[in-house]
């Protein structure tokens, strides 16, 4: 009856979604504001019965109804009750119910917080979201249905990946679709303001927050994501440069350059075609991630060619919202006004440069993604791209935007003083040289490049602090006439410091862990040490035990530095039954922002494990700069000026208002 | 370990996973020089049945068979070059994570190069074009055309007359 339920209500959240993306346009095209106000009122209800449909499926976990294909294949009885519920997204068509659920979840905000939008354009933007959910309810009820029965019910499920019973699977996937969905916002302010062909700096300053929250959780999902692959795949890594990772690495890219872009359109009214550009770019880089992630096109063409239905169905959205997006875009654009001149130096034109560094960026990932794929297609040779391209190609692109960062910010709208900012950088300058030469003097012999590199990010983190100092005139003024001011900046200034600050921590991170990792392999039996980085790590004992679905082997390691004893670490290896497969579960000991890191391997006929110890230093950085850029967006989107909610546009439509 | 990390982005539907553990310690060289030019070696090659991972994050027993192969080599005292070129003839082009730069490749190597370029070429000629346009607008606004004057010597001339209109 669950299932039943949960199945009717995703086809009524169809119908809803129908009426939303049809009637509100006629509304507008009639003028009639009643027509108009459908959309609010669908939107609403959509998000309502799409609720009720991903419930449905959650309890259907929760009670482990195995009368369901979907909970057969992915759930199991003893399964702990964290892992049932997250199970619901650990697989293909649980995943896609998540993802209409939060398209439903923003449509449903903007048609509650938007009120002071004009209401032809909420009109409009939520037909375009009634546009994508439409696409992707019946991709869903077509070719991913949940809810299907089996007909004679198994006494027992085939359990979830073990890999994917980890808290991670709690939080990342839905912050990271919290972020690719999110951008559909943007995407549908943009097709809406084409639509009306009308746009205006009101206009960014509704965009700007929706951009921002999916920024925010983009971010966020994707160091999550980062992290659990480093604790839990056992080797230590924490990029790889997969074609999955791409898929949610190049909406980020794209969506931090329209972020900036429309703080351009908000302050100067200028970059208005670029950002609507944008806007409709990032959506269909995340639509794409999802056609490269769902379709199977990545495990192989050849899988893709077998069972097409699922990758023929998104390839059939993705081509007909990007090319109809970009098609609108053509016809439309140069209808809409340019404004706001501005000299090449100027803080547009250091946005302009930030913007171009990192949509060339995006569009190397999503070459060296696609490429492959599209070699085989055309030619059947098959060759692969990896981590060694894109550190070639993407590092030289990031590197000279790292330098431009402290600039930015320093130069005045409309036309900057270069030389200027630069003399008020000295500071940042002095503290990165110095940074530079200690580590020459303290690594002599080592590699060149690192101590480079994290000049360079000392110099980004030493920028965003001159940026504060130079807007309190802390230094100039008494100190207390600078706390005053420091209280009274904008929130967004804080917010864009942060952020910045945040991708310098990031790269310290990301050199020190690259260039001084140090690493041990070997077997070893009770009572054997192990020396790495100046510890001392010491196999006390081998232990099994008993979990709730799996069993377990556990390692017991004492270390200790300068035979001065400092803790355990307790790796294991565990095995799933119900699978008949295993998981390493590190052992974490984190020293400041270093850590050390033990995996298990295969034990041997003579009873040695063999044991893989990494120490990381400065390994946590590369996870702090990502929270400290999404504490920058949570501060920039308290900002009083979003908060208080945006101006009515210079040239509102009166009859539409009064209507109201 | 099959398509593991593909599984952490929770994208793809449930595969086979195992534990990870590459290099095993029985494979490590004695000679320490040696075995960074293999592990330096094995992060550019691909291991053919998994997916996205060098042999030396994979412990497929083709990535095992791979790494023995590459110290093999390297201990017989081929250059890193040698290595390579042998992998690739007994392979194809697929075992290198960076493709080669050749005729098949062209585009994927000079695709991002140009797009940086292309877009900053754009950005330059838009500029030009947009501070020309602005340049003359600054002009057509203070430059009046004849007829203009005209219209506005009348004005002045109707007020001096103090004949106000309205």
């Amino acid at each position: 009856m669950i299932a039943e339920s949960g199945h009717y209500a995703l086809v009524l959240a169809l119908a809803l979604a129908l009426i939303q993306s049809t009637v509100p346009i006629l509304g507008v095209r009639w003028r009639d504001p009643a027509l108009m106000n459908v959309s609010r009122s669908t939107a609403l209800a959509q998000f309502m019965f799409v609720a009720v449909s991903f419930v449905a499926l959650v309890m259907l976990y929760v009670t482990s109804d195995f009368s369901v294909v979907n909970v057969y294949e992915n759930s199991h009885s003893s399964k702990p009750l964290l892992y049932k519920i997250t199970g619901v997204w650990g697989n293909h068509e649980g995943s896609m119910l998540l993802w209409v659920s939060i398209l439903a979840l923003f449509g449903g905000l903007v048609a509650a917080f938007g009120n002071n939008l004009p209401l032809s354009l909420r009109a409009y933007v939520l037909a375009v979201q009634g546009w994508i959910a439409s696409a992707f309810y019946l991709f869903i009820l077509i070719t991913s249905n949940p809810f299907l029965r089996i007909a004679s019910p198994p006494i027992e499920g085939r359990d979830l990946n073990p890999v994917l019973q980890d808290i991670g699977l709690a939080v990342h996937p839905p912050m990271l679709y919290l972020g690719y969905v999110g951008f559909s916002i943007s995407f549908s302010f943009a097709v809406a303001a084409l639509l009306e062909g009308r746009i205006d700096a009101a206009w960014a300053r509704w965009v700007r927050p929706w951009t921002l929250v999916a920024w925010i959780f983009l971010t966020l999902g994707i160091a999550m994501g980062s992290y659990w692959a480093y604790y839990e795949l056992g080797w230590g890594g924490w990029w790889f440069w997969d074609p999955v990772e791409n898929a949610s690495l190049m909406p980020w890219l794209a969506g931090t350059a329209l972020l900036h872009s429309a703080v351009v359109m908000e302050k100067r009214n200028a970059l208005k075609v670029w950002t609507i550009l944008l806007s409709i770019l990032t959506f269909s880089l995340s639509l794409l991630g999802a056609f490269l992630v769902r379709s199977g096109v990545l495990t192989s063409v050849h899988a893709f060619a077998t069972d097409p239905t699922r990758g023929v169905f998104i390839l059939l959205i993705l081509c007909i919202f990007i090319g109809g997006s970009l098609s609108l875009y053509a016809f439309r654009a140069s209808a809409l006004k340019q404004g706001g001149l501005f000299a090449p130096i100027s803080r547009e034109g250091a946005l302009v440069l930030n913007n171009l560094f990192l949509t060339a960026a995006c569009a190397t990932v999503l070459i060296g993604t696609l490429y492959p794929l599209a070699l085989e297609v055309l030619t059947g040779d098959k060759i692969s791209v990896g981590a060694p391209f894109f550190n070639l190609t993407f590092g030289p692109l990031f590197l000279p935007l790292m330098i431009a960062v402290p600039f930015g910010p320093l130069l005045a709208w409309k036309r900057g003083d270069l030389l200027g900012a630069a003399q008020r950088l000295t500071a940042a300058g002095i503290a990165a040289l110095l940074a530079v030469a200690m580590l020459w003097a303290w690594t002599r012999g080592g590699n060149a490049f690192a101590p480079l590199a994290i000049g360079l990010a000392v110099f980004v983190i030493g920028g965003a602090l001159t940026d504060l100092a130079e807007r309190t005139g802390l230094f100039r003024v008494p100190f207390t006439t600078a706390a005053r001011r420091a209280r009274g900046l904008p929130r967004a200034t804080w917010g864009s410091a942060f952020a910045h600050a945040g991708v310098g921590v990031a790269l310290i991170g990301i050199v020190c862990e690259t260039t001084w990792n140090s690493e041990y392999i070997g077997s070893m039996r009770p009572d054997d040490v192990a020396k790495i980085a100046g510890y001392e790590l010491k196999l006390e004992d081998v232990t099994q035990r008993k979990g709730p679905n799996f069993s377990e082997m556990l390692a017991q390691f004492t270390v200790s530095r300068d035979g001065q004893r400092l803790s355990e670490m307790t790796p294991s290896k565990r095995n799933f039954a119900a699978r008949a497969s295993s998981t390493t579960e590190a052992a974490l000991l984190t020293n400041g922002a270093s850590q050390l890191y033990i995996s298990l391997g295969e034990t041997a006929a003579d009873g040695a494990i063999a044991v893989r110890i990494y120490y990381k230093p400065m390994v946590l950085l590369i996870w702090w700069g990502p929270i400290l850029m999404a504490f920058g967006g949570v501060l920039s989107l308290s900002d009083r000026r979003l908060r208080v909610g945006a101006p009515k546009p210079a040239k509102a439509a009166r009859g539409l208002q009064a209507a109201e | 370990m099959p398509k593991l990390f593909a599984i952490l982005f929770v994208f793809m539907t449930a595969l086979a996973a195992s534990s990870a553990h590459a290099v095993q310690p029985d494979e490590v060289m004695s000679d320490p020089a040696r075995e960074a030019r293999a592990r330096d070696l094995s992060r550019e090659l691909r291991c053919m049945v998994c997916q996205n991972q060098s042999i030396d994050d994979s412990d497929a027993p083709l990535a095992r068979d791979l790494r023995l192969l590459v110290r093999e080599r390297i201990a017989s005292g081929d250059s890193d070059a040698q290595v390579i070129d042998f992998l690739v003839a007994r392979y194809g082009e697929f075992v290198l994570l960076k493709p080669r730069f050749n005729s098949h490749t062209l585009l994927l190597w000079l695709l991002p190069p140009l797009a940086l370029a292309g877009g900053g070429l754009a950005l330059w000629v838009n500029m030009r074009r947009r501070s020309g346009s602005g340049a003359r607008e600054d002009e057509s606004l203070v430059k009046l055309t004849a007829d203009e004057e005209a219209r506005l010597e009348r004005l002045l001339d109707a007020e001096a007359s103090s004949e106000k209109p309205l």
